[in-house]
C-alpha cells in the first residue's frame, strides 16, 4: 500500500491533477439533485464511451471500401468470433444514445436548466444532439447495404434542392457524380474522425461548464431565476443544503450507467446486429429502402407533406428548429424553472413527442406506399365473389391484374395508399366509378389509356358489387330508375 | 527590461502571426482545391458521356424494359455501385425514352408495371405514367429522362451523374418538362380505345455492360 501511495505521489508531483480532480469530485451539489431524474447526462456519456470502444473494435475488421464494406460486415457477423456481438452492441448503443440524449434534453428543458447562467451549456448540448444524429446517419451509411445506398440517394435528393449551391453540395456529399467508393470513404472519415473528434471536444466543454456553473438545482415552483441574484442564491443553496457530488449523488449515476450498459448488451444478445440488408447493387431495384428507427419520422413526414411545401419545409424547417433551440435560452433566460408552472413548455414537449411518435408509428407500416406485390399476392376475399356474374368476376380479375390492389385494399389486405374499396359502391355511382377509373384524380393515376372498354366495363361491374349486405349502392338521383336499369344493363 | 525591447518582441510576435497567416493562406489553396475536387472536376458536365445500352432489337416495340449500364466515371473502390439501372421504353421504331430508375421525389428506385402502365415508387408512393409523366404522389415532376440516340443500331444514352431533383443535369435530362399536364384529362371516348401497348408480359431484366 505504501508503495502504491508513493508511486501515486511521484506521478502527482509531476501531473498535479489530484487536487483539481478531488475538488471536482467533491464539489457540493444541492441535495435534491441527487435524483434519478439527473442521471441521463452521465448515461449519455457512458453510451458515448461504449460507442468509442465498440467503434474502434469494429474498425479492426471493417473495410471502408464500396466494394468490400458489405463483405467485411458479413465477416463480422459470421466469421469473426463475437463480431456479431460487437456490431450489435454498436448498433443498439447508437439507438440508446439517441434516445438518452433526447430524454436528457427533455429533462433539461422541463427543469428549466437552460436558463441563466447555463445558456451556453444548453447551446453546446444542441450541437451535441445534432452531432449524435449525424453519427446515427453516417453510421447507417457505413452499414453499406441497400438501405444505406438508397438512403444516400434520398440525402442527395434533399441536398440538391438547396437553391443555387444544391448541386455543389451533392457532389461534395457524394465525393463524385454518383454514390460510389468516394461516398463511403468520406462518410467513413466523418463517422470515425470528424464528428467523434468534435463530439469529444464539445462533450468536454459541456462537462466543464456543468462543473463550473454547478448542476441545476431542483426547480421549485415560484423560485424565479433573476440574472442579478441567481449566482449568489445558488451558492447559498449549495452551502446551506449541499452535499459532495461524490459519493452523495454519484451512486445513482453509476447504477444507471451500469443498467444502461446491461440493457444495450441484452438488446444486442437478444435482437442481434442490424443488417446488413442486401448488397449495395443499384441494379437490384426490387428493394424497399427504409431509414433507421430515429429517422423514420422524417420518412413519414416526407410522405405527408404536400409537394409544394416539401422543398421549403425541408430547407427552412431545420434552420428554424435549430435557430429556435439555440435562441431558446435567450428568449426565456429568466423566470420560472419548474415545469409545474410552465404549461406551454409541457404541452410543446407532449405535442412534439406525439407528432414524432405518430410519424414513427406510421412509418412502421407505410400506409402511403403501394404494396408492390399485392396485385399478384393477395387473394380476393370469397365474400366479394360469392354469387357474382361472369362479368363481375372478370372485373375482379382486371382489378388484380391492373394493380389496383397495390393501392386499394379489399377485406383489409392490399395497399393503403388509396381508400379501401370494400364499400366503394355506396360512395360512388356507376358514372362516378367510370370517371374515377378513367380520369383518376384525387391522387389516383388516370387509367384511361390502360384499360380497354371491355375491361373498364367489367371492372366497374365488379366495383358496383362492393357494398355491405343490405345497404343499397349509390345511385344517380337525376336518372329515373328505369333509365338506370337500362344503363347498367348495357 | 526597456520599452524598446518589449516593442521589438511585440513586433516580432506580430510578424510571426502575420507569417503564419500567410503560410496558412498559401496552404489553404491546395486544401480547398482538394476538398472541392469532386465539384470542380464535374464542371461543364465533364462526368457525362455516352454509354451503350444494347442493340435496338433487344427492346421490343411498345414495351418498357430494365437495362443496366456501367457508369462512365469509375474509381478503383467503387465495386458494384457503378452498375446503374434505367428503364428503356421503345415507343416505336427508333423512337425511345430512357428513364432514370430514381424517383423524381427523393430518388428511390421506381418499378415498372406493364399491366397498368405505371411506374410506382416503393418509398413515398409516387407514380408515373408510361411516358414518364407524373401520375400521382409526392413527386413534383415526371421521371428524369436520359438524353439518348440510336447509333449503328445501338441504343446509347448520355449518363454519368446521379439524377437528383435540383441538379442541372436533371433539367438537362428532361428535355420536355414531363410534368406538364401530368394528370392530363383523358376523354372517355379516347380512353375507350383499346391500348395496343398493354402487354401482359413482365418486363424482363436485361443487362449489358
Amino acid at each position: 500500500m505504501v508503495l502504491i501511495a508513493r508511486i501515486g505521489q511521484w506521478f502527482d508531483r509531476r501531473l498535479q491533477l489530484a487536487a483539481p480532480i478531488r475538488e471536482a469530485a467533491e464539489h457540493p451539489v444541492p441535495r435534491n439533485t441527487a435524483s434519478w431524474f439527473y442521471v441521463f447526462g452521465s448515461a449519455a456519456l457512458t453510451v458515448f464511451l461504449l460507442q468509442l470502444v465498440t467503434g474502434i473494435l469494429l474498425a479492426l475488421i471493417y473495410v471502408p471500401s464500396a466494394s468490400e464494406a458489405w463483405n467485411s460486415l458479413q465477416a463480422l457477423n459470421h466469421d469473426v468470433t463475437l463480431g456479431w456481438f460487437i456490431r450489435a452492441m454498436h448498433g443498439w448503443g447508437s439507438n440508446f444514445m439517441v434516445a438518452i440524449v433526447l430524454i436528457h434534453m427533455v429533462q433539461v428543458f422541463l427543469f428549466g436548466a437552460y436558463k441563466f447562467p447555463r445558456e451556453l451549456t444548453w447551446i453546446i448540448g444542441v450541437f451535441l444532439l445534432l452531432m449524435t444524429l449525424g453519427m446515427a446517419f453516417s453510421g447507417q451509411v457505413l452499414r453499406f447495404d441497400q438501405d444505406a445506398y438508397w438512403g444516400l440517394g434520398i440525402g442527395a435528393s434533399i441536398a440538391s434542392r438547396v437553391p443555387i449551391v444544391g448541386p455543389v453540395i451533392v457532389k461534395l456529399m457524394l465525393g463524385g457524380p454518383i454514390i460510389a467508393g468516394a461516398t463511403l470513404s468520406r462518410f467513413f472519415a466523418l463517422h470515425v474522425f470528424v464528428i467523434p473528434g468534435m463530439l469529444i471536444g464539445f462533450v468536454c466543454l459541456h462537462l466543464l461548464m456543468v462543473l463550473k456553473l454547478g448542476i441545476n438545482e431542483w426547480p421549485m415552483p415560484g423560485r424565479l431565476v433573476k440574472r442579478a441574484t441567481y449566482t449568489s442564491e445558488y451558492h447559498e443553496l449549495t452551502k446551506k443544503d449541499g452535499a459532495p457530488f461524490v459519493p452523495y449523488a454519484v451512486w445513482k449515476d453509476l447504477f444507471f450507467a451500469a443498467f444502461i450498459l446491461l440493457a444495450v448488451a441484452a438488446c444486442a444478445v437478444y435482437f442481434g446486429p442490424f443488417g446488413p440488408t442486401g448488397r449495395p447493387d443499384p441494379t437490384i431495384i426490387q428493394t424497399v429502402p427504409k431509414p433507421d428507427y430515429f429517422f423514420l419520422w422524417l420518412y413519414g413526414l416526407l410522405s405527408y407533406l404536400p409537394p409544394s411545401m416539401e422543398t421549403p419545409a425541408l430547407l427552412i424547417g431545420p434552420v428554424v428548429v435549430i435557430a429556435f433551440l439555440v435562441l431558446l435560452p435567450f428568449l426565456s433566460g429568466e423566470g420560472e424553472k419548474s415545469w409545474r408552472r410552465r404549461p406551454i413548455a409541457v404541452l410543446t414537449v407532449l405535442l412534439i413527442a406525439i407528432i414524432l411518435g405518430t410519424l414513427t408509428h406510421l412509418a412502421g407500416y407505410t400506409p402511403w406506399s403501394p404494396h408492390m406485390n399485392a396485385w399478384s399476392g393477395d387473394s380476393v376475399p370469397d365474400k366479394f365473389l360469392h354469387g357474382s356474374t361472369a362479368l363481375q368476376r372478370q372485373g375482379a380479375l382486371v382489378f388484380q391484374v391492373k394493380q389496383c390492389r397495390n393501392c386499394h385494399s379489399l377485406g383489409e389486405s392490399g395497399g393503403q395508399r388509396g381508400p379501401a374499396l370494400d364499400s366503394v359502391a355506396v360512395r360512388l355511382t356507376q358514372d362516378e366509378l367510370i370517371r374515377q377509373v378513367i380520369q383518376g384524380g384525387g391522387n389516383m393515376p388516370a387509367y384511361g389509356k390502360n384499360l380497354s372498354p371491355a375491361e373498364t366495363t367489367a371492372l366497374v361491374a365488379f366495383l358496383e358489387t362492393l357494398h355491405p349486405a343490405g345497404q343499397t349502392p349509390a345511385r344517380d338521383a337525376a336518372l329515373g330508375e328505369a333509365q338506370e336499369k337500362s344503363a347498367s344493363a348495357q | 527590461m526597456s520599452e524598446e525591447t518589449i516593442s521589438r518582441r511585440g513586433l516580432l510576435m506580430k510578424v510571426g502571426i502575420l507569417f503564419n497567416g500567410l503560410v496558412a493562406t498559401a496552404l489553404a489553396v491546395p486544401i480547398v482545391g482538394f476538398v472541392l475536387s469532386s465539384v470542380t472536376r464535374g464542371r461543364a458536365n465533364a462526368y457525362l458521356s455516352w454509354v451503350p445500352l444494347g442493340p435496338v432489337s433487344e427492346f421490343p416495340e411498345g414495351e418498357t424494359r430494365l437495362a443496366t449500364f456501367r457508369n462512365p466515371y469509375v474509381t478503383p473502390s467503387d465495386g458494384k455501385t457503378v452498375e446503374t439501372a434505367c428503364w428503356v421504353r421503345r415507343v416505336a421504331g427508333e423512337e425511345f425514352q430512357v428513364f432514370a430508375v430514381n424517383c423524381a421525389h427523393l430518388g428511390c428506385p421506381v418499378r415498372w408495371f406493364p399491366q397498368s402502365g405505371l411506374f410506382m415508387c416503393p418509398c413515398h408512393g409516387g407514380a408515373y405514367y408510361r411516358d414518364g409523366s407524373r401520375a400521382s404522389g409526392p413527386p413534383e415532376r415526371g421521371l428524369f429522362e436520359y438524353p439518348h440516340k440510336v447509333k449503328d443500331g445501338v441504343v446509347t444514352i448520355q449518363a454519368g451523374e446521379l439524377p437528383t431533383p435540383g441538379s442541372p443535369t436533371a433539367s438537362l435530362l428532361g428535355k420536355k418538362p414531363p410534368c406538364a399536364g401530368g394528370n392530363d384529362l383523358v376523354s372517355i371516348q379516347g380512353s375507350l380505345r383499346a391500348s395496343s401497348e398493354t402487354s401482359p408480359s413482365l418486363g424482363k431484366k436485361k443487362s449489358w455492360s
